[in-house]
């Protein structure tokens, strides 16, 4: 067991985004990471859930936008840079299964492949190129710069009937890799994290016969990322802490 | 010179006239930029992202469209109701070259205007027709979430095709603040980043809210740059102290950075980290005090750019470069080609102990001479200056 009670937390004042923040695994980020103290910025696409957990969450920032429109990305960058002055972490949460219900590759459309591509690969890839120079400043910084791309089992492991959401996933987790290997001269960590089986909403849609009692819940799992974070970000020097001051102490001349 | 009509950030054709601290002129594709600095150098750039700062609305009192454009911050970063100063015209857009664009209807303090979803009011006029204060009547995070799907990034008639917000923002764009690219850093691709490291050239950042660079009237043009909000971080500080402690020396990508540190030099304490309001202007009659060389577009006589680049070379040499700029073709503003410019012997002779970059080059070439670390020194050739 690690002990952080002697430690102030890292995540305190951090500035984070979460895509896919208002169900499953997100919402779970979104209210772990809150707990730390952290000032958190969440994307979905339904303006009502958006709504409904900001209300649950005071103090994030809400945003409407569907990741995988290639026009709403600055967008999101936007807000969440304005929101923070900058970024610590990105969690590229939001993922589509493709084809629902699952179905083997002969059976899934063009479409539902390029679905879970767009928003399983492409929008996690847009995201991070649009916040790179947000995450690099911040790894300067000393405050981490770190990226988080939720994974599973079905990147590694051919599962039939998989096929669509697994190749997406697959290609995520390998480009992961990539980015984390050139991203080092810039201090800023690309994570591959694959939280396991949980009772969410999107496991329901695969798995409709799944028994939730028998799955780990969201908020585990949260927990679990947040702790892999911990482990992957720089620890912070005296220096850092005192440009680590929280933004809204900012003022102008 | 040609203007630069496409969008590009860094096209293979893209060019760097290098002038070394005696004036001499080499050029050389920009992609090579790198060779031209040596190990323990520091590159300092701006990493503002640029805010989709032009907005196109009504003046509700006469009904009237008007164009506004967001010029300078005047309420805190990140704060409620956002206040800014800012240039407004009449009906049109960017397709219409500024100096052309009408004037808006009369403004008068308590004017609402409206942006689609924005709203703003008239808080003062600033002494011409197309100049005001503007006040936002939202919360921070509403008045990104508008602006992100109202304002355009600003834009001139040079470039046709309407820019996306992808368009503006650098490579390293990190906190948007803004209101023009800060587009010497277009330069700046993430294989340098990576080949900075590898050359042990030094890499740091400051956020500078640069402003408009031409507004289409002389009398207001003259005023540019406005004062400018900037934030130095601690571990530019660092970076910054390092290089000159080790005799490097600290190029500056953009006149904003040029701007910033030198501000931020000038005060009692001296470099340190935070936040200032860039308030002077640089000229023929400044001597730099932390900047060695400068990366930046290829300027017109006459514009603010260019008078800043008056610090760094000689009206002689600047009349050369002019010359050669014209002669060979190189394309200008935001997308065209770049000139890096390594100040001249008066900045040298301006600087102060403890470190006066005479005595820590002196150092440095004894401490490269005696073989401890030469690591890199010449291993990329090209170079412009003799250390």
């Amino acid at each position: 067991m690690n002990d952080h009670s002697q430690q102030p937390d890292i995540f305190r004042n951090a500035r984070v985004l979460v895509t896919g923040g208002t169900s499953g695994l997100g919402r779970a980020l979104v209210a772990a990471f809150r707990a730390h103290g952290a000032r958190v910025a969440f994307v979905a696409r339904t303006a009502a859930r958006v709504a409904q957990v900001a209300a649950e969450e005071p103090g994030t920032l809400p945003i409407v936008a569907d990741v995988a429109d290639k026009a709403a990305i600055h967008a999101i960058a936007l807000q969440a840079l304005g929101f923070g002055a900058g970024l610590d972490i990105l969690v590229n949460n939001a993922s589509s299964l493709g084809q629902v219900p699952l179905a083997p590759l002969g059976d899934t459309e063009c479409e539902a492949l390029e679905e879970a591509l767009a928003t399983n690969v492409v929008a996690p890839f847009r995201l991070t190129k649009a916040l790179l120079g947000a995450l690099a400043a911040s790894a300067r910084e000393g405050r981490g710069g770190t990226v988080v791309n939720v994974s599973s089992d079905a990147a590694v492991n051919a599962y039939a009937g998989w096929g669509a959401y697994g190749a997406s996933k697959a290609a995520l987790r390998h480009m992961s890799r990539i980015w984390d290997d050139e991203l080092a001269a810039a201090g800023v960590r690309v994570l591959s994290i694959d939280p396991g089986d949980m009772d969410t909403p999107l496991h329901a849609l695969a798995l409709p016969d799944a028994d939730p009692s028998e799955l780990q819940g969201p908020a585990v799992a949260a927990a679990a990322i947040v702790e892999a974070i911990r482990v992957a970000m720089p620890k912070p020097t005296k220096i850092d802490r005192r440009s680590a001051a929280p933004a809204d102490a900012r003022a102008i001349s | 010179m040609i203007a630069a009509g496409h969008p590009v950030q860094r096209p293979a054709y893209a060019r760097l006239l290098v002038i070394d601290a005696d004036g001499r002129a080499t050029a050389s594709p920009r992609a090579r930029w790198l060779d031209f600095l040596e190990s323990g150098d520091v590159v300092v750039a701006n990493d503002a992202a640029t805010l989709p700062a032009s907005l196109a609305g009504l003046h509700a009192p006469s009904g009237r469209p008007i164009e506004a454009r967001l010029a300078a911050w005047r309420s805190p970063v990140g704060g409620s109701n956002p206040t800014f100063d800012a240039i407004v015209f009449g009906a049109g857009d960017y397709r219409t070259p500024t100096e052309d664009r009408p004037p808006p209807p009369r403004l008068e303090t308590g004017d609402a205007l409206v942006f689609g979803p924005l709203g703003a009011t008239v808080m003062a006029r600033l002494e011409h027709p197309r100049f005001v204060r503007l006040r936002f009547d939202a919360t921070a995070p509403r008045f990104f979430e508008r602006l992100a799907r109202h304002g355009r990034p600003v834009q001139y008639a040079h470039v046709m095709q309407p820019l996306a917000m992808w368009d503006a923002w650098t490579s390293i764009a990190a906190t948007p603040v803004a209101f023009e690219p800060p587009s010497a850093g277009f330069v700046i691709a993430w294989r340098d980043v990576a080949s900075m490291r590898a050359r042990r050239i030094g890499f740091a950042t400051i956020t500078h809210a640069g402003g408009l660079s031409s507004t289409g009237d002389a009398t207001l043009d003259r005023r540019l740059p406005l004062d400018e909000w900037y934030r130095l971080p601690a571990s530019t500080v660092a970076a910054i102290a390092r290089a000159r402690n080790g005799g490097g020396r600290v190029i500056a990508v953009g006149t904003t950075v040029v701007r910033a540190l030198e501000h931020a030099a000038s005060r009692r304490r001296g470099l340190r980290q935070g936040e200032g309001m860039a308030t002077q202007r640089i000229d023929a009659r400044t001597r730099l005090s932390t900047v060695d060389a400068i990366v930046t577009g290829t300027h017109e006589p006459g514009s603010s750019h260019h008078e800043l680049l008056r610090a760094f070379a000689s009206d002689a040499v600047l009349a050369k470069v002019a010359g050669t700029l014209e002669r060979d073709a190189f394309l200008t503003h935001e997308f065209g080609d770049s000139m890096l410019v390594f100040a001249d012997a008066r900045t040298s002779a301006a600087r102060r102990p403890p470190v006066t970059s005479s005595d820590a080059r002196a150092q440095f070439t004894q401490r490269v001479a005696s073989g401890i670390s030469a690591t890199c020194v010449r291993a990329h050739g090209g170079r412009a200056q003799a250390a």
